[in-house]
């Protein structure tokens, strides 16, 4: 009697424990808080680089995004810079040939115009996997630039769309020579992106997006509309990728076709590598470290800055296959071994 | 009464290889059938069939009378065939909690949710938990599957298929690689399953069959070579010169 006892409390222990995991995995950490504090004090450290600082954080939206799919459901794109460009083209059309030069309400354009893509682009592509996919979503980034190239009277070309004005944030705030309105825009619309990324990542919807990572057959064995859920997570993508690229525009006042390079792809994807893909911050760590090291090393050595980035890269997935965060991690493991008795 | 499922002169060719001929089948509601053959037979192939993973090239699924030959494998699914596979399809790098959470929260409709924190969902959270407790596996709910001993993780691997909840249920050799020394926790528990519910199940060690089944169905070479109750199989010449004699001395 009384060993049965004891085996049932056991039992209602460990579901009380399980219970709680669930309950309590998405509650904020302490640490959560870190990057936010060090983005707001690098605005007061650094107050002449703030023009950079907002090519950071919209680096780090833009991984964010790209996190996303590739961290938590897995699918891997060389085309992601596909709905950056379009968002940035959104945002440089609607001040340039509508007329509208509000950048709030660009930016949700800009959103409505990738997740248009993103909805329909996914419906086909994501019947693929794999290297396919990863060919398949290359290509169609290049034929979206090939069309810009085409019609260079609307696109501006590789010579661009220069000079663009866009009317003061909240019809108040005035950007300035230093970007410092541009770099508090571009991290308030970051911090809400993020927050509803990380909503996502902890919801239900969240929960099967890590199901068909982990093993696609058997989501489909337990009646889980897999295609329905990818394309659904890859048009939010696109539509936060697309956010970042008219931020792009609208602290720089310009645009090229160059957002739809390549080069732009492969950069984010590089970064999420870098940082520690599916785990949310790895896109801060990755993108600030990507963008830092370039900004500096190309100063002091224009020609082989990408080597020191491909060095850190190579050394990352041979010694930190779950990038720097991953990394750092660990070593907060073993530290907290240490500490205990 | 119409059977719980169904199946009618099924066919499927690989090209020119022709896995399933003329299959005929019926589960009647609460059934413990056993589907035996040499490997090669088409058993597993027979499953993906019922199951809509494959499509057959000829013939005819009805489940409770319904033709579902057309529906896809998620329809399937939620019209109640579940299963089991040979090789664990597990989800590995997620706890025992969330394997099963994954399979609940889609047949309560919980999962396109995405404002909401997934242990907020409390009656897919009970439920899993009560699904790893029926099953003996509640305290390790929170330890990443992959780090199971393989027993362990075939129990996982039926905790998802009931956590479906459902009316057919499709063991595909349940114990397969699971040591003799555990193979009773996975047969006690396929023993221990809603008598209301379905099974048919592949499986090659003989006792078990006889054990467990009320009807055997011998396929071989992709066609039903006989169907009956299991003294009536264990007496069958023919049987015994598919299996060359040897597993069936056991039985």
């Amino acid at each position: 009697m009384a060993a049965s006892d004891v085996t049932a409390a056991v039992g209602l222990d460990a579901r009380d424990r399980a219970r709680a995991f669930l309950a309590t995995r998405h509650r904020f950490g302490i640490f959560e808080a870190l990057p936010w504090v060090l983005a707001v004090a690098a605005f007061f450290v650094f107050p002449d680089r703030m023009a950079f600082g907002s090519q950071v954080l919209l680096m780090v939206l833009f991984a964010l995004s790209l996190d996303l799919i590739l961290g938590f459901a897995g699918i891997v794109s060389l085309g992601h810079a596909a709905f950056f460009g379009l968002g940035a083209y959104t945002a440089a059309l609607l001040t340039l040939r509508g007329g509208w030069e509000e950048p709030i309400s660009g930016l949700i354009v800009a959103a409505a115009v990738a997740a248009v893509a993103g909805a329909a682009s996914g419906w086909i592509l994501l019947r693929y996997r794999g290297l396919t996919l990863l060919v398949l979503t290359l290509a169609t980034t290049i034929m979206l630039q090939e069309l810009g190239n085409l019609w260079r009277d609307v696109t501006g070309g590789y010579d661009g769309l220069p000079g663009l004005t866009f009317t003061p944030l909240l019809g108040h705030f005035d950007y300035d020579l230093y970007g410092h309105v541009n770099y508090l825009y571009a991290l308030a619309v970051l911090f809400v992106l993020f927050m509803a990324v990380r909503t996502i990542v902890y919801s239900p919807f969240g929960q099967t997006l890590a199901g068909i990572r982990e093993n696609v057959a058997r989501m489909h064995a337990i009646g889980s509309p897999v295609h329905l859920r990818l394309v659904t997570v890859y048009t939010i993508a696109a539509a936060i990728a697309g956010v970042a690229g008219a931020l792009f525009t609208q602290t720089n006042q310009y645009v090229t076709l160059g957002v739809f390079d390549f080069d732009n792809s492969a950069g984010v994807l590089v970064m999420l590598i870098l940082g520690g893909a599916g785990r949310l911050y790895g896109a801060f760590i990755g993108a600030v470290i990507y963008m830092v090291l370039q900004d500096y090393l190309s100063k002091v050595s224009p020609q082989y800055w990408q080597f020191a980035v491909g060095l850190l890269l190579v050394l990352t997935v041979m010694f930190a296959r779950r990038g720097l965060l991953g990394l750092a991690e660990d070593a907060m493991k073993l530290f907290a071994r240490g500490k205990r008795p | 009464m119409t059977a719980a499922l169904e199946i009618k002169n099924l066919n499927k060719n690989f090209g020119a290889l022709p896995v399933a001929r003329d299959i005929a089948l019926a589960l009647p509601k609460g059934a413990r059938h056993a589907l035996i053959g040499p490997n090669g037979a088409g058993k597993t192939t027979l499953v993906n069939l019922i199951t809509g993973v494959l499509r057959p090239s000829a013939g005819q699924i009805l489940l409770d009378g319904d033709d579902i030959t057309a529906l896809a494998q998620a329809a399937r699914t939620r019209r109640g065939i579940a299963r089991t596979f040979q090789i664990n399809q597990l989800f590995r790098g997620l706890t025992v909690l969330e394997n099963v959470y994954l399979a609940v929260a889609e047949r309560m409709r919980a999962s396109h949710r995405l404002w909401r924190p997934a242990g907020a969902e409390r009656e897919v959270v009970d439920e899993a938990l009560g699904q790893l407790e029926a099953l003996r596996l509640a305290d390790d709910a929170l330890r990443p599957v992959r780090e199971l001993p393989y027993g362990r993780q075939r129990l996982v691997e039926i905790a998802i298929a009931l956590a479906q909840r459902p009316r057919i249920l499709l063991l595909d050799e349940p114990a397969a690689g699971v040591p003799s020394s555990e193979s009773h926790l996975i047969l006690d528990a396929v023993g221990a399953l809603d008598p209301d519910i379905a099974i048919l199940i592949i499986e090659h060690d003989m006792e078990v069959v006889f054990r467990f089944a009320s009807r055997i169905t011998v396929l071989v070479a992709g066609a039903v070579l006989t169907e009956g109750p299991p003294q009536e199989i264990r007496a069958d010449e023919r049987v015994r010169a598919v299996y060359l004699g040897q597993e069936f001395r056991h039985g």
